[in-house]
């Protein structure tokens, strides 16, 4: 049994004595998240292995391309669309206010392809994906499904966690750019509901400058947010224990966690593409 | 790979009595220990099955005999004490090297563990599958209805598993453990959470499978009138220990306390 995480202790109950276990280990935490961080490195170098031997699981892995790029593209393209309208209207006000207005498309453009299409998609995945293989691999856990694919003499690494993070690392940028196209089109619309401008002079206009380093990385560096999403959504499901509230526990923390790297990822990420694509 | 060492083997007589002949047994555990935490649930259990013998493990709950199945098929490792499949030690093997033992073994699981996004076709060809691709489509449907048909089911091939009973699960976990034809056979609790004609069905299913195709079977049960029907040998787990191991009627004649106990409240 383990013992409760620090600061969960009932009211009253002295602060540094655990009644049935002695004093709290301060370093309790700090220990379970290195154990997270190493359980994830095996967990990866085994799934690693099991992508790179045959038999290789197509199959499957198409049906996972469905699930995971078709069934999210409305939903991307949703959220692209939205941010392409609330960019272009905050940036119309702001641009406006300093006297900047001719800069409008590119603002958007810029944006668009730089940052907000790549960190939506990411979130919006590490959402609906992250929650939804974590919760089909928990539940596949706690009935011992999984457990009778590996009595079967079936890998479960190979069929079920590298088919699953293969199609987030290649179906994210394909997603990133549709989240583009959504967001640049909307962002268009906007503007030219404000005043008359062809999507042409938009787009001439927005790309002015621009080249493929401003294209490629910021689009491509989703793939690492698949392999984050994908990666962590598998971990957690496959490590699941104890029924239901297990499966809870599995779908809620791949969200966490894999929006959180996500996040952490694309600071590091974006820092790199400056440096070696400036 | 290692070699099996100072492992009795049994072999069945005519009359389905067990006696050692000193060869090489299908399955055999040696001295084989483990522990959740404090709770120490199996502690130095060695037991070996002969092909075509029936071995009912028996025993109150949490006294690690499903967990003993689990460290058999590699879902669990033991903290020591080793397992053998045909001679081979099975520890400290990879993934996929246990699979290819694994091919040698059917395992029905305590609740079928059936794959519930999958028809009860499905359930039963994915084995076949995986391991059989040279299999056409054809040969394959075939061959799960030849199984379904086997365990009474073959009617029911369009079916999700939510949608059949728990007896009938079984039955299809069962045609799916013996898609591969395992030489190994290893039942977890088959009769559990049944009414008893649907347990004596099963037993007669188990009993009919055994003699058709002579594996070496392992069986944990709760149920001692399933373990009499189907096991040539019953072994009996206390404590992580096995107290007895021998036939029905050296049961029977044990003045062992835990074994009349266990009798008594059968």
């Amino acid at each position: 049994m383990h013992a409760p995480p620090p600061g969960l202790q009932a009211p009253g109950q002295p602060a540094t004595v655990n009644s049935s276990a002695g004093p709290i280990d301060p370093f309790h935490g700090f220990s379970q998240f290195l154990e997270w961080f190493g359980d994830l490195g095996i967990f990866f170098w085994r799934v690693v292995r099991a992508a790179v031997t045959p038999p290789f699981e197509f199959r499957e892995f198409f049906r996972q391309l469905d699930e995971i790029g078709s069934k999210s593209l409305p939903l991307v393209a949703l959220a692209g669309a939205a941010t392409g309208i609330v960019l272009s209207l905050e940036a119309r006000y702001s641009l406006t206010r300093f006297g900047a207005k001719s800069l409008l498309p590119a603002a958007i453009v810029f944006s668009v392809i730089h940052e907000m299409g790549p960190i939506i998609t990411g979130l919006v995945v590490s959402g609906r994906v992250g929650a939804g293989i974590g919760a089909e691999l928990a539940s596949m856990k706690v009935t011992e499904q999984i457990d009778a694919i590996e009595a079967s003499a079936v890998n479960p690494y190979r069929l079920l966690a590298a088919t699953r993070i293969l199609a987030c690392i290649l179906m994210l940028p394909l997603l990133t750019l549709a989240a583009d196209a959504c967001g640049l089109l909307t962002g268009w619309a906007a503007q030219a509901l404000a005043e008359p401008l062809s999507l042409h002079q938009f787009i001439t206009s927005g790309f002015k400058g621009a080249d493929f380093n401003d294209f490629l990385p910021p689009t491509f560096k989703t793939a690492v947010f698949g392999l984050i999403i994908g990666l962590i959504a598998c971990f957690q499901g496959m490590r699941t224990q104890g029924g239901a509230a297990g499966v809870g526990r599995a779908a809620t923390s791949s969200v966490v966690l894999s929006s959180l790297f996500v996040i952490l990822a694309d600071v590091v990420l974006v820092k790199l593409i400056l440096i070696f694509f400036p | 790979m290692d070699t099996i060492e100072q492992v009795g083997s049994r072999t069945l007589t005519p009359q389905g009595q067990a006696k050692d002949d000193g060869g090489t047994p299908a399955l055999a555990v040696k001295d084989l220990r483990k522990s959740f935490g404090n709770q120490k649930v199996l502690n130095g259990v060695s037991l070996t099955v002969a092909r075509g013998e029936t071995l009912a493990v028996l025993g109150r709950s949490g006294t690690g005999k499903s967990v003993m199945l689990r460290i058999i098929i590699g879902l669990e490792q033991p903290d020591s004490g080793s397992v053998w499949i045909h001679g081979e030690g099975i520890a400290g093997l990879a993934l996929d090297q246990m699979g290819e033992i694994r091919k040698k073994m059917g395992f029905l699981f305590q609740h079928a563990a059936l794959y519930d996004s999958m028809t009860v076709e499905q359930n039963v060809a994915f084995p076949l599958e995986h391991h059989k691709r040279e299999m056409s489509e054809s040969e394959r449907h075939d061959r799960v209805q030849a199984l379904l048909a086997e365990v009474g089911m073959e009617g029911d091939l369009a079916k999700m598993p939510s949608d059949i009973s728990g007896g009938m699960q079984k039955r299809v976990g069962l045609a799916r453990a013996l898609a591969l034809e395992p030489d190994i056979l290893l039942l977890d609790e088959p009769t559990a959470g049944l009414d008893p004609i649907s347990s004596g069905e099963i037993d007669d299913l188990v009993l009919r499978l055994q003699e058709e195709h002579q594996m070496a079977s392992v069986v944990v049960t709760h149920d001692l009138h399933s373990a009499k029907t189907i096991a040539n040998r019953l072994a009996l787990l206390n404590e992580g220990n096995v107290v007895i191991d021998g036939t029905f009627e050296d049961l029977q004649k044990s003045d062992i306390e835990f074994v009349r106990e266990f009798l008594k409240h059968s």
